[in-house]
Parts: structure tokens; C-alpha cells; sequence
């Protein structure tokens, strides 16, 4: 149970705010800004996401550069306000086809109807994007979208390939579009975020993938689907310790630790034939979260090397190669690396022919930046950094300097080989105006390499 | 940067403040409210949206008040939706004007469109004006007869709202009796969820004041009840689910094949995408288990892949909240997750307060086979550019070693980190080093030879400093320089501003003139003069303590201040076991994430809807202590009993008074003893007669022949009353299940249960 319900622009504004039972004052919207804005001035890294002032228990998640918050005096189960919050979230994007300040401004009264019927009293009484339909009567204000910047790890998909439809996620559930009819589609993303970790010598100490597949419906009636994935999925490591890697790499088998699945999501065959039945509620939603810890091919190694050239110089060569097939291509690289706090200056020389990189020395927290814009598959690509100090660096170079670390994001890859092997609509009525859209992106969470 | 005073909105450009729009925005309403022009509807849902945009940004538009209940009348349920939402936020300031819309909701509660039903009679409820009270009675008792079951969900909220406004009206129209029913009969599940929440809100309030709403709030947790919630758990939403769960939690089964029926219904609950489910299922599995040591143990291995599962997907935030009770499931039984200890390292991107759970559990997951890849992955942090969490892990690293036997490589590690020459690294790892000789006193002479190397001058903050000090003074003797270092730290008494530094230096150099008198001597002159003219009242009394006892007698000040020492064998855990138990009995809510039990950090009256009283809670575990369920084994002091200390310590108080009330042994026909139980009973007898009870579960129907003979039994004389979904497995061969899961200790000690 809530009390409020907020939405605050970065700089504090309200944008949306409701009291559902008047128990928590009239400032608290203040109170809770203040409060996350010192946490990091005073040096204790970002606020966490719960915290208690004077009685009042704050909850918020980040979404899209906007603060979602609730409140309550009550002992309440933290796991299901931020879930809430997350959903609300959801809901609204789902509603205004794209989540920022200028939609949500835009169409705030919208945002109250919904959250009319969402929560009452503070408790929660639907979140489903299906249900609020027939309850919500404001039609949405859609805001021009070319100029924005994508949002979510779906967004990738609005730029660039042009085998997908670049309004597609960015479409509202309710408005209709001009040309007057709805397209019929359904898109399937499955989006894998993995994390490495490599030792200085190049070992894999750690390795997750955290994949999901999410499902966005804009098919009119509701009509059952039938997706297909690997036959030789398995799920549980059969009691071995999750790290006890075997012999299953290259075998060919996708096993997966453990996995969840969206309430719609029917399992009956699933045992047998690994089909998920499902009747696609509308709007966006995870069929499937997974999470597996099979060693899988790393799609970067990289590989640093530190020369000292005189007392307060030294070079550092940063060689990223992507192991990857050469018809894939990685896009928004950056690759970074703190270095030794005594650094004062550093010049940077690519390779010759070098195009789309970017190179920068953040003074303020002494670390270098390399952004790519691509890199396509077998290819290999190299940094060279010259450092000068202000003090003599005592052979400490390699202790003084960070990990190197990297994000990137990789559209039609998955490093899991989790497959969608068909997506079946079961339809009565044939129709050939329907679109499928499975789509893979894998993209970097914690992709680090020590030295 | 944030003004210092929010309080007062400065105006900006986007959020106009002057009286002036105000005033504007009145007059364009006075206009409009009697146009019947074409698309006025238009004009005026612009001039809403302002309006409501001002209040948003916290302009005050309450003297619109009358402007916009005379706009109101209007068929455009978007102006209404807009006019409402106004209304319900101002009518509480001016409760005279609110009279006003009273007139227009109650015509829209009869409106013969249920979504405007709905609508008027939420918006009704929201008023907050308690003199209008006698105005919602007539409405509320329509709303929840109406045959729709939006409106019936509305209603039965505007009962929990009309409590609160007045719960004398609200007890006096028999509206928690309605709810009553209407949580065992409607056939929508949304309306039965509220009807949940309502009255676990309503009677929880109630029961300090009135024995019967006691009972029901008792009654809520009796078997029929539970079983009922349990057998329609399917049809409800994912939220109320987790409502439904929450009671279930608190459900004493009196068998124990109850237990693995409950367990094997909400079996695939856990994986549910939805964490709060998962939780609330958490917490079920981890309560019904407890006095049932293997079982229990099984329940931890059974969840830990959904958690770490939900750990790894979702929100930044999401994962924060799974991984905090994660936290205290590792903290309570550390060895369960000793293989799983790479799921706690940190990744570089994930925000601190993630990266200090992950150390504390990372620290306490080290056992001998892991200890040297945590300690190996924890210097790695050490080094890190993040410097808080730099210094949690060597803190990190300090606490294993401490936890372990075999210290001898962390000990080279800890030594290692004295050589890193970053301030922050020295000084924690000063700190440690400390405390590690107060422990394994052994390790003195590898530790002083690289103490000793380490300036005094380039440690600066006072903890570290006064470590470093301590170590000086405990082996002067050892410590060539240790009366030289003293002398010149003494000589900087002004400079040093922490009073713990001082009381230090001050113990040190007297421990030290006991060993190197004349060397000493005048620095514990100088130590003793600046210690008497201190400003610091602790710092004074104890040179004077120090002074007289000297002056006294020296081999007596010697006992005193430097007596041989035992070595440190545990040290003190910050947190009581009580403490830790009632935080694990609190699963699932906000004393996980902020650790500490509730009353703590909550009033009284906001303890949650469903916080039962103390009596309550010893009542329900004296139930288990009549042998029915198989009484707790208790084991020898092992880690096992850290899982179960709840329940055992709760035990050995022996079963209260109340206990026989609660504590019918089955459920066969005759004996349905408890008295909470038997009147919920003919309560559903009633209104099973009367008819409405057409939707009630077979579970209800059972109880209705046993428990009330003289009633027409409606079915020849079904099972007793059971679980009716899917129980796939019968209890045996579901705690085979329970049993095939892998068990990361094998020293476990295992009791053969019947």
C-alpha cells in the first residue's frame, strides 16, 4: 500500500503527482529530491532506491531520465512498490508510445486517468495495459519522435537496419495510425545483456549472460501465440555447482541456470517440445527472463599493454578484436580506462585510415575514453596512448591504473544461442497483412578486462 | 543546487505563481459554465487541463473551486475525470464549497453507465470531509450490490476510505459484515482482493478496541479461509496475489502434509516474472518450514536460482530490493551459499549500495575451499577507483581473516596493502592489522617489521592514526623506534585534533615507558602535561587517572594500564540474534532492506495491515508445540540452529494460555474446535443459505456439512476439506522432490522425519 505517487523531471519539477490517502505531507516531493541530490554531494555514491526520512519510507527507480516515486508510513513489501513503480512506467510508455519528460508533460492528464485506475487508495488494482483500455478516454498526444533519442535496449532497433519498421516501438497501443487502420504485427526481441570478466592474462573469470524475451503485441484480437525455441534447451545445471563449466561448451546445448516467465505464459508443451503458448496481453512485456552461466565465446577480447618510457612518461596500447562472423557488426563502443591520478596530460595516435573513433582524456576523473562507431566482425583495432605525469611513478603504473572496461551493443547476435525457431499466430480468419518481428541484440552490462 | 528553502516555490518562467493567471483562469470558467455552445466541451477541457497543470506544480487553484464544480455539468467523461480528480484535492480545504458537488456525484452514482457509477462514487469517497459522511452510506451499500463488478471493486475501497474518514459510520452500516461476504461470495477476484485489503486495514484498527473484530481478524487466518484464497489464488491478479500470500505466510497449519500441499500448489509461483510473487512465496515456503530443519534447508536450496534469477534481470532498483533479502538469507545461513560465491562479486558498474551488499555477503560465504579466490577478487577492489568500496573491501578482507584459522596468506595480502602507498588503502589496512594482532598475537613480528616502516606522518585520519598508535604501544619493545615515534607525535599534541588519537597516544606511551622506561620518560612527561591541559574533558581525566595512578605506585599502574592480554577469540557481532530473527520474521518488507526490525522505523499505528500482535504471533507457534506438526529437533550448536533459533527460542517459553484456543488438531468432522474458526463457519452457513453463496468454492460447501449439521448438506458428503488445484504429488513423494535438491553441506546433520 502507497500513500503518493510521483513523477519528477531531473531537476525536480513535478511532473505528475498524486496523494492516494493524505498520510504523508504535502512536501515530500522536496523533501525526497533534496535528499537524493546530497546523497551523492556528500560522497556516498548514488541514493538507493529505498530510504526513511523522519517515518516516511521513499521508493524510486530511474526511468528514461525521469524519478518515479512512491511514499508510505507502512511497512510495505519493497519488491512490490518497485515493481509497481516499474510498471507504472511501463503502462505510460505503452499509453504515449514514447517515455520522456516532453511526452509525459504533454499528455499529464492522461497520466491521471490512468493512474485513476491503477491504484486506489494506495492499493494497486490493475497494471494491465489490456484492462486500463476500456477505462482511459484521453487519446494520447504523440510526440515527434525523429528527434529523440532511443530509449531502452529495444531502442536500437529504430535506427540503422533497415529490415525493421522505425516507428514500431516507439507506437502507441491506443492511438491509431494516420493512414487510418492498424498494422497487424508482433515484435520479439530477445535481448541479452552478458558480462565478462577477464584476468590480466587474458582468462575468463567470470562470465553471465541475462537475456530476456520481450514481446510487444499489435495484433487485433487477441489471437493465441506459439513460440518455438531451441530443441535442445535445457534449464537447470542438474545440481552441479552453477560454475562447474563441464564439458557442455561447443556441445551445442543451451542450458540455461534458471528462468521466469510473464503470467500468460502457458508451459504445458514446453516440457516436450520447448513451445511457449501464450495469448499476448497488449503492449510491451518479458515472456521469458534467463540467466545462464554456460561459458560462452566472449564477442571482444581485449588486450592491454603498459610501457613505461622515462620517469614521467608512459605509453599505454589498448587492441580490441572482435571475435565475431565479419556479417555482423558491433555499434556505439566505448572503451575505458581509468588511469594513475598523478596522469596530467595525454596524447592519443589511432591507426592510420581509423574512422568514426573518438578519443578523450576526462580530466576530472583522470580516465581515457575511446568511442568506435563500429566495428564489424574479425576485425582488430588498436590505441596507442602516450601518458605524461606529474610525478615520478615508481613502477606502479599497472596498480594505479583501472580495468579496462567496455560497452557495446550487437544487433542480430546473441551470445547464448537461445533461438526463437518460429513464432506461430493462430489465427481463424487468414490474413496476410501480418507482420513477425524476431529481433536479437546482445549488449554489454559488466564487460571488463583487468590488468 | 537545491535553494535551502523549498518550502516557498521561487516562480519560474515554466510555473507561473501570480494571482493573476488564477484570477484569469476564473473568469474564462464563469464564461464558459453556461455556454451550451458547439464544442464547448473543448474550450473547457483546455482551460481543466491548466488548471490541473497549476495544482500539479503546487499552485494553490482552490479559489476555482466553485468556477469549476459550475463547469461540471457535462456529459464528457474526460472533463468529468478532470473535474474529479480537482474536486478530490481541494474538497478537504473547503469542505463548505464541497457540499456542493455532493449534489451532481450522487446523480452520476445512479448514472446508468457503470464506468460513470464507478467514477462518481470513487470521486465521492475521495471527498475527506467528514460532515459529509451521512452522504456516502446511500451510495456505498448500492455500489456494492451493483451488478457490475468495476463499480463493486470502487465501492468496496470507498468503505476503507469512509473508515477513515468516520469509523463509527463505517462499523455502524454494517459495511465490514458486507465486505465479508462479499470476499467469500463475488465472483470477481479484484473485489474479493479488496475486500482483503479493506478488512485487514479495517479490523486491524478495530481489534484494539473491540474483542469481535479481533476474532474476524483471527478468523481471517483460519484454515476455510486461507484454503479458500488458496484454491481461487490463480484467478487473481499479480498484485493481489502477493496480498493472498502475504496471509498465507501467516497461516499455522495444524498437519504436515498441509505443508506440502501449500507448497506444492504455489510451487510455480516461484517462477513468476513478477519478484514481489516470488518473494511473497519466499516467505510462505521459508514460515510453514520453519520448525522443520531439512525441509527448510531444502526451501533454501530450492530458491536460490529464482533469486539470483531476479536479481540479474529487472531494474537496477529491482535487483537492490531482491538482493537485500538475498543478504539476509546468506547472513543466516552463510554455508548453504558458499558455492555461490561468484554470483557476489561486484561488477564495476553497479552502484554502491548494490557493491556493499555484495561484499558483506562475499564475506560471509568464505569458507577454507573459497577463501582465496574472494580474498584474490576483493584485492581487486581494493585497488579500485571507487574509493568507499575500495575500502569496504579491504574491510572485507580484514573480516574473513578474521573469521578464518588459517590466516597466513591474507595476512601477506594485508601486508601488501600497507605497501600500496594510497592513503586510503594504508589507513584501512592499519586498521585491520590492529585488530587482526588483537586476535593472532602470533603474526606480531611480520606485522611490526612492515608497520614499522610506514611514516606516522602520512596517515591522517584518526582511526588509522590511533591503530597505528595502539600497535606502537602494545610492542614498544619490539619497535626500535617506538619511543621516538611517540616522542614526536606527543610533541604535535596541539595539532592533533581527534580526542581518540590523544586517549591513544596518551595509553601508548605509558605502555611503552613500562617497557623502555628511560627512553620514554620524557615523552611521557611531555604526554602527561598536554593530557592535564587539555580541553577535552576525556582526554584530561585520563592523564590525571594516569598521573595519580603513576604517582601511586608503578608496578599497580602497570596492572592497570598494561596487563598481559588474552587474545580476542570472537568479536562482538553488532547485531543481536533477537534482532536478526525478527528481521527474518519481517521477510518480504522494509526491515529486510533498512535491517532493522520494524519498530524501529515505523509508528505503531503504521506497522503494515497485517501486523499481528505479539500475543497473536506466540499464540500460532504454541499451536505447533502440541505435537500435531513434528516438533522442532533440537540440534546441537551448529550452524543449523541459526535457521531455526526463531521458532525453538519461541518454544522453550512453552505454549501460553491461548494456545488451546488455537489449537485444534484436525479437521475432521466432529472436532472443528476453534472458536475463531466455527464462527466464520456460520457465517458462511448464513449466507450460503440465503442463497448467495452460488460461487463458493467446494472447500466452503465442506465445512458448511460438517460444521453446521443442521443445514441442508449440499453435496453427498465430499472429501474433507483440501486443496483443489493441481496438487501433482502427494506429500511423500513431494518431499522426495524436496530431497533430490542438492545439499552444499555434508556434515549436515539429518533427522529422519515421519
Amino acid at each position: 500500500m502507497i500513500s503518493q505517487f510521483f513523477v519528477l523531471s531531473q531537476r525536480g519539477d513535478n511532473i505528475v503527482f498524486r496523494d492516494y490517502r493524505g498520510e504523508v505531507q504535502k512536501g515530500s516531493a522536496e523533501i525526497f529530491f533534496r535528499k537524493v541530490k546530497f546523497w551523492k554531494e556528500d560522497g556516498d555514491g548514488d541514493a538507493p532506491p529505498i530510504f526513511n526520512v523522519d517515518g516516511v519510507n521513499y521508493f524510486h527507480v530511474k526511468v528514461a531520465g525521469l524519478l518515479f516515486v512512491a511514499t508510505t508510513r507502512v511497512n510495505v513489501s519493497p519488491s512490490l512498490v518497485l515493481e509497481l513503480l516499474q510498471r507504472i512506467a511501463r503502462v505510460i510508455k505503452d499509453y504515449l508510445g514514447v517515455l520522456n519528460e516532453d511526452s509525459l508533460r504533454k499528455n499529464f492528464v492522461l497520466v491521471y486517468e490512468l493512474l485513476d485506475e491503477v491504484i486506489d487508495f494506495g492499493y494497486v488494482e490493475t497494471t494491465s495495459t489490456e484492462v486500463l483500455k476500456s477505462y482511459v478516454f484521453n487519446e494520447p498526444i504523440v510526440v515527434d519522435v525523429a528527434r529523440l533519442p532511443s530509449l531502452g535496449p529495444a531502442g536500437i532497433f529504430m535506427q540503422g537496419t533497415k529490415r525493421m519498421p522505425g516507428t514500431a516501438v516507439t507506437k502507441s497501443v491506443v492511438a491509431n495510425e494516420p493512414g487510418g487502420r492498424k498494422r497487424e504485427e508482433i515484435f520479439v526481441d530477445i535481448i541479452e545483456k552478458i558480462s565478462v570478466t577477464f584476468s590480466s592474462s587474458g582468462y575468463i573469470l567470470t562470465s553471465e549472460i541475462d537475456g530476456t524475451i520481450q514481446m510487444k503485441s499489435y495484433l487485433t484480437g487477441n489471437p493465441e501465440i506459439r513460440l518455438a525455441l531451441n530443441d535442445d534447451l535445457s534449464i537447470g545445471r542438474g545440481g552441479r555447482s552453477i560454475y562447474d563449466y563441464g564439458s557442455s561448451y561447443g556441445s551445442g546445448a543451451v542450458i540455461l541456470d534458471d528462468c521466469n516467465f510473464h503470467e500468460s505464459v502457458h508451459l504445458d508443451s514446453f516440457e516436450d517440445d520447448r513451445t511457449l503458448t501464450l495469448v499476448p496481453p497488449d503492449g510491451e512485456f518479458p515472456v521469458m527472463n534467463y540467466r545462464m552461466t554456460q561459458e560462452f565465446k566472449p564477442p571482444f577480447r581485449i588486450n592491454t599493454l603498459i610501457e613505461e618510457a622515462g620517469p614521467l612518461k608512459a605509453e599505454v596500447i589498448l587492441k580490441v578484436r572482435a571475435e565475431f562472423s565479419s556479417s555482423i557488426t558491433a555499434n556505439t563502443i566505448l572503451v575505458q580506462m581509468p588511469l594513475p591520478t598523478y596522469t596530467t596530460r595525454v596524447s592519443f595516435e589511432l591507426e592510420p585510415g581509423a574512422v568514426g573513433n573518438t578519443t578523450d582524456f576526462k580530466e576530472a576523473n583522470k580516465r581515457l575514453e575511446w568511442g568506435l562507431k563500429k566495428i564489424v566482425g574479425g576485425s582488430e583495432h588498436t590505441l596507442r596512448a602516450k601518458l605524461t605525469f606529474s610525478q615520478e611513478s615508481h613502477g606502479n603504473i599497472v596498480k594505479e591504473s583501472g580495468p579496462v572496461s567496455m560497452t557495446f551493443t550487437i544487433p542480430m547476435y546473441n551470445a547464448s544461442r537461445l533461438q526463437v525457431k518460429y513464432l506461430q499466430i493462430a489465427k481463424k480468419a487468414k490474413n496476410d497483412n501480418l507482420y513477425r518481428w524476431v529481433r536479437y541484440v546482445t549488449q554489454a552490462n559488466s564487460y571488463v578486462a583487468r590488468l | 543546487m537545491a535553494p535551502p528553502a523549498q518550502s516557498q516555490r521561487s516562480p519560474s518562467p515554466s510555473q507561473p505563481s501570480g494571482k493573476g493567471e488564477v484570477s484569469d483562469l476564473k473568469s474564462q470558467l464563469r464564461q464558459l459554465a453556461g455556454s451550451r455552445a458547439p464544442g464547448i466541451d473543448d474550450s473547457k477541457r483546455e482551460l481543466f487541463k491548466k488548471v490541473i497543470s497549476y495544482m500539479t506544480v503546487g499552485i494553490d487553484v482552490s479559489s476555482l473551486f466553485g468556477e469549476m464544480v459550475m463547469c461540471s455539468a457535462t456529459s464528457d467523461i474526460v472533463l468529468k475525470k478532470m473535474c474529479y480528480l480537482y474536486v478530490g484535492n481541494y474538497a478537504k480545504v473547503n469542505p463548505d464549497l464541497a457540499l456542493l458537488t455532493i449534489n451532481f456525484l450522487q446523480r452520476d452514482c445512479k448514472d446508468e453507465d457503470p464506468m460513470i457509477r464507478g467514477l462518481a462514487l470513487r470521486s465521492l469517497c475521495s471527498l475527506r470531509v467528514a460532515n459529509l459522511v451521512e452522504y456516502l452510506v446511500g451510495p456505498l451499500g448500492s455500489g456494492l450490490k451493483d451488478n457490475n463488478n468495476y463499480v463493486r471493486t470502487v465501492a468496496v475501497m470507498g468503505v476503507l476510505k469512509l473508515y477513515h474518514i468516520s469509523a463509527s459510520t463505517c462499523v455502524d452500516a454494517d459495511f465490514p459484515a458486507m465486505l465479508k461476504h462479499s470476499m467469500l461470495n463475488d465472483s470477481d477476484a479484484q473485489v474479493v482482493a479488496n475486500c482483503l485489503s479493506a478488512l485487514q486495514e479495517i479490523w486491524s484498527s478495530e481489534a484494539s478496541s473491540s474483542e469481535e473484530a479481533s476474532r474476524e481478524r483471527e478468523a481471517l487466518l483460519s484454515k476455510p479461509v486461507v484454503y479458500y484464497f488458496l484454491n481461487r489464488i490463480k484467478e487473481f491478479s499479480e498484485w493481489a496475489q502477493c496480498l493472498v500470500l502475504e496471509l498465507v505466510g501467516k497461516y499455522v497449519p495444524s498437519e504436515t502434509s498441509e505443508i506440502f500441499d501449500i507448497m506444492n500448489l504455489l510451487e510455480d509461483r516461484l517462477q513468476h516474472a513478477n519478484g514481489a510473487v516470488v518473494l511473497a512465496t519466499i516467505k510462505v515456503f521459508l514460515q510453514l518450514t520453519l520448525s522443520m530443519t531439512d525441509v527448510h534447508q531444502q526451501v533454501y536450496e530450492r530458491i536460490k536460482a529464482p533469486l539470483l534469477t531476479l536479481v540479474s534481470s529487472g531494474s537496477p532498483e529491482q535487483s537492490y530490493a531482491v538482493l537485500s533479502h538475498l543478504h539476509l538469507l546468506v547472513m543466516r545461513a552463510p554455508f548453504i551459499f558458499s558455492s555461490d560465491y561468484k554470483h557476489f562479486y561486484c561488477q564495476y558498474n553497479e552502484p554502491s549500495y548494490v557493491k556493499k551488499l555484495k561484499l558483506e555477503m562475499l564475506t560471509a560465504v568464505a569458507n577454507e575451499s573459497n577463501t582465496y579466490e574472494i580474498v584474490t577478487e576483493l584485492c581487486e577492489y581494493a585497488a579500485n577507483v571507487d574509493i568507499p568500496i575500495a575500502r569496504e573491501s579491504i574491510r572485507a578482507v580484514g573480516k574473513i581473516a578474521l573469521q578464518q584459522y588459517d590466516v597466513n596468506a591474507i595476512v601477506d595480502r594485508l601486508l601488501q596493502f600497507l605497501e600500496m602507498e594510497k592513503d586510503y588503502v594504508t589507513a584501512e589496512a592499519l586498521v585491520l592489522v590492529k585488530d587482526l594482532l588483537r586476535k593472532y598475537p602470533q603474526w606480531s613480528q611480520d606485522c611490526i617489521a612492515v608497520v614499522g616502516n610506514i611514516s606516522s606522518k602520512n596517515i591522517q585520519e584518526p582511526k588509522a592514526k590511533a591503530a597505528l598508535i595502539w600497535m606502537l604501544g602494545e610492542y614498544s619493545q619490539d619497535m626500535h623506534d617506538a619511543p621516538y615515534i611517540l616522542e614526536s607525535l606527543i610533541e604535535n599534541w596541539e595539532d592533533e585534533h581527534s580526542a581518540e588519537v590523544r586517549l591513544h597516544l596518551l595509553t601508548a606511551v605509558m605502555k611503552c615507558f613500562f617497557k623502555r622506561p628511560p627512553e620514554t620518560q620524557k615523552a611521557l612527561g611531555a604526554a602527561l602535561a598536554a593530557g592535564l591541559a587539555d580541553f577535552h574533558q576525556d582526554v584530561h581525566d585520563r592523564a590525571l587517572f594516569y598521573y595519580r595512578l603513576l604517582q601511586y605506585n608503578v608496578s599497580v599502574a602497570q596492572r592497570v594500564v598494561d596487563p598481559p592480554k588474552q587474545a580476542v577469540s570472537v568479536f562482538a557481532d553488532t547485531q543481536s540474534s533477537e534482532i536478526k530473527d525478527r528481521i527474518f520474521d519481517e521477510f518480504n518488507s522494509l526491515s529486510v532492506v533498512y535491517q532493522k526490525p520494524s519498530y524501529m522505523f515505523t509508528d505503531k499505528e503504521h506497522r503494515g495491515p497485517f501486523e499481528f500482535s505479539d500475543e497473536l504471533g506466540h499464540l500460532s507457534i504454541g499451536a505447533e508445540s502440541t505435537g500435531t506438526v513434528v516438533p522442532a529437533q533440537r540440534v546441537e550448536a551448529n550452524d543449523k540452529d541459526l535457521l531455526l533459533s526463531v521458532s525453538e527460542k519461541e518454544e522453550s517459553g512453552g505454549p501460553s494460555n491461548n494456545a488451546s484456543a488455537y489449537s485444534a488438531p484436525s479437521y475432521d468432522g466432529s472436532s472443528v474446535s476453534a472458536a475463531a474458526s466455527s464462527q466464520m463457519l456460520s457465517e458462511l452457513a448464513i449466507s450460503s443459505v440465503t442463497g448467495h453463496a452460488s460461487q463458493s468454492s467446494l472447500a466452503i460447501d465442506d465445512l458448511l456439512g460438517l460444521g453446521l449439521p443442521v443445514a441442508p448438506a449440499p453435496a453427498p458428503s465430499p472429501p474433507l476439506l483440501k486443496l483443489n488445484s493441481k496438487a501433482v504429488l502427494d506429500p511423500g513423494t513431494f518431499q522426495q522432490k524436496w530431497r533430490q535438491l542438492p545439499i552444499s553441506l555434508s556434515q549436515v546433520y539429518f533427522s529422519t522425519m515421519t
